[in-house]
């Protein structure tokens, strides 16, 4: 029961990691019908300005509230993530709207490169320890249950920041217009949207979100490095599909499931192949089980709209 | 009736559209002046929707003059024609079926601030349309064709248009809702909107329009008051279904 609550818990962090980055994939794909394969590298430039900041903070203020260095990295890496998120759309997808469907993917494959060969440039291709500005001390709130205040930190804002994008989307004037603009851009432009104002928004917000993911990844591994796009950004695309691509709160399922998997599976892998595997193998995990729901749910858990996309 | 000599506020000169190669416009003129009910009639793929969909800046022409309240707007995209009161329901009527009812007739309603006029629109809107009223929280998709229409036309207004096209709105409805739709469209000129309406049928349409233009393979072939072009025979032959001898042996 211990291992069990732990395991959840563990699931759960990661878990709404990959739920705010594959927001991202999921709302592009809605409103574009095309995967944003560069979305990982904000993850990473997110977690690399926000390390940036707080080195260069703390190093001309020592002394400075470790609350107050977090704020101030989040307060630059997001705008500066959702900058790039936006020239990547402007520069690079834009033009490509009517483009055939292969010509957007590999510029994306393009894109992510170009990012990871930047911030390779920037920011070097060693291991950078992420500091600790929220406390890792393991607090024991039952036996067997360990849980820092950074992983109850990481829920909650996750958690805040998925229900704030579904007010957002369901509530406000650009979310309706981004939904309008998602069904058909056409009829939106005939609405008075500016269709191509909705789509930039589209690639801002998710941005900003993968900014946030990248600075709680970071700060749970504690570490950041020019490549650490790559993995969560293929597990958010993962849990965005297995979601079901182009549905909001399929990807914050996806995430969600696809964090809890893992972490069951890193704990119960070894009894299940009799010690044939171990727990760094729980990568595995997330393929098998998105491999699994697409043979018996093509259009992912909560998907339904990827058929009727022309 | 409008004066002939009242300044159209919709007015098209030599306008051509085409689609790759083919020429889908060839060089058409009409106007539209406020308060006036305009129709174009024609056969299937003569060029009316076309026609709409370039005046609303959906598909860009390659000839002639687009001219809005004394400024060419030939070159604006669809956004900002709609900001300037060019509206249009497109064929089909483009409802967003996952948008509620509700949330179609505000995003009619975008580029407007003055959440009273609003409110106050939306109560007009139900007044002339009770149906759309009765189904604001139902998902648009699930709405039968006429209400889809309905709701089509309702989210038009709602953007204050000063003109607005209006693309084969009968389409596949029961006649009683025809009838209730076209009773909409007068009442709005009446407010001095201008409407230029594409019809299928065309015998309704010339009925209730003052004038009407005919198009015929990327042309406008006949134009004139809508009574004059009801007792064309070119007219009643070809658009209204009449054979020519049934008329000799009445
Ligand atoms: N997107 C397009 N690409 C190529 N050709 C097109 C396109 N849209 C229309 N056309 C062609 O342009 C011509 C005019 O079509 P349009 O839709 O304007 O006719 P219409 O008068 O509205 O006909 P209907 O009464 O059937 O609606 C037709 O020959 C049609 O095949
Ligand atoms: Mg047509």
């Amino acid at each position: 029961m211990e291992t069990f609550l732990q395991q959840t818990l563990n699931g759960l962090v990661s878990g709404s990691i990959y739920a705010l980055v594959a927001l991202g994939y999921t709302m592009v794909y809605g409103i574009l019908g095309l995967i944003n394969f560069a979305h990982g590298e904000l993850v990473m430039i997110g977690a690399l300005v926000a390390l940036q900041t707080v080195t260069a903070l703390s190093g001309a203020f020592p002394g400075l509230h470790p609350v107050i260095l977090l704020i101030a990295g989040v307060a630059v890496a997001v705008p500066v993530c959702m900058a790039v998120g936006y020239l990547i759309e402007r520069i690079g997808y834009r033009r490509l709207r009517n483009a055939p469907r292969l010509a957007p993917l590999i510029t994306a494959i393009g894109v992510s490169f170009l990012l990871q060969t930047l911030a390779m440039i920037i920011w070097g291709r060693e291991f950078h320890v992420f500091p600790q500005l929220v406390s890792t001390t393991p607090m024991q709130p039952m036996d067997g249950v360990v849980v820092s205040p950074l992983q109850i930190f990481t829920i909650v804002v996750a958690f805040a920041l998925m229900g704030g994008l579904m007010l957002l989307v369901n509530k406000s004037r650009l979310g309706r217009a981004m939904r309008a603009t998602a069904e058909n851009h056409r009829v939106a432009g005939l609405m008075g949207i500016n269709a191509n104002g909705v789509i930039a928004a589209t690639f801002i917000i998710g941005s900003g979100l993968a900014a946030l993911a990248g600075v709680l990844f970071a700060s749970n591994y504690a570490i950041a490095h020019y490549a650490m796009g790559f993995t969560p950004g293929l597990k958010a695309f993962t849990a965005a599909v297995l979601g079901g691509i182009g549905n909001l709160p399929g990807a914050m399922v996806g995430g969600l499931v696809l964090g809890l998997v893992e972490s069951f599976g890193a704990g119960y892998i070894e009894h299940l192949t009799f010690g044939f595997l171990n727990s760094s193998y729980q990568d595995i995990f997330a393929f098998m089980i998105l491999g699994a729901v697409l043979i018996f749910r093509p259009s992912g858990l909560l998907g339904e709209r990827v058929a009727d996309r022309a | 009736m409008r004066t002939e000599n009242t300044t159209p506020i919709l007015e098209v000169r030599g306008l051509k559209v085409a689609y790759g190669g083919i020429q889908a416009v060839k060089g058409i003129d009409l106007q539209v002046r406020e308060g006036e009910l305009v129709s174009l009639i024609g056969a299937n793929g003569a060029g009316k929707t076309t026609t709409l969909n370039t005046l609303a800046g959906v598909v860009p022409h390659n000839g002639g003059e687009i001219r809005y309240a004394g400024q060419d707007v030939g070159k604006l995209p669809s956004h900002l024609r709609l900001r300037k009161g060019l509206a249009l329901v497109p064929e089909g009527r483009g409802i967003f079926t996952r948008l509620t009812v509700a949330e179609n007739l505000q995003t009619g309603a975008y580029t407007r601030r003055d959440t009273d006029g609003i409110a106050a629109d939306m109560e007009k809107v139900f007044t002339l349309l009770p149906r759309v009223k009765e189904r604001l929280n139902q998902v648009a998709g699930t709405l039968s064709g006429g209400e889809q229409q309905m709701v089509a036309i309702g989210r038009a207004l709602l953007s204050r248009p000063q003109v607005l096209l209006l693309d084969e709105p009968s389409m596949g409805l029961a006649p009683l809702v025809v009838e209730k739709i076209f009773e909409v469209i007068h009442s709005i000129t009446r407010e001095g909107m201008g409407v230029l309406l594409v019809e299928q049928n065309a015998n309704l349409a010339l009925e209730v329009s003052e004038r009407a233009y005919v198009m015929e393979g990327g042309l406008v072939t006949l134009e004139g008051t809508g009574k004059a072009l009801l007792d064309d025979p070119k007219v009643r032959s070809a658009y209204l279904g009449e054979e020519i001898d049934q008329g000799l042996a009445a």
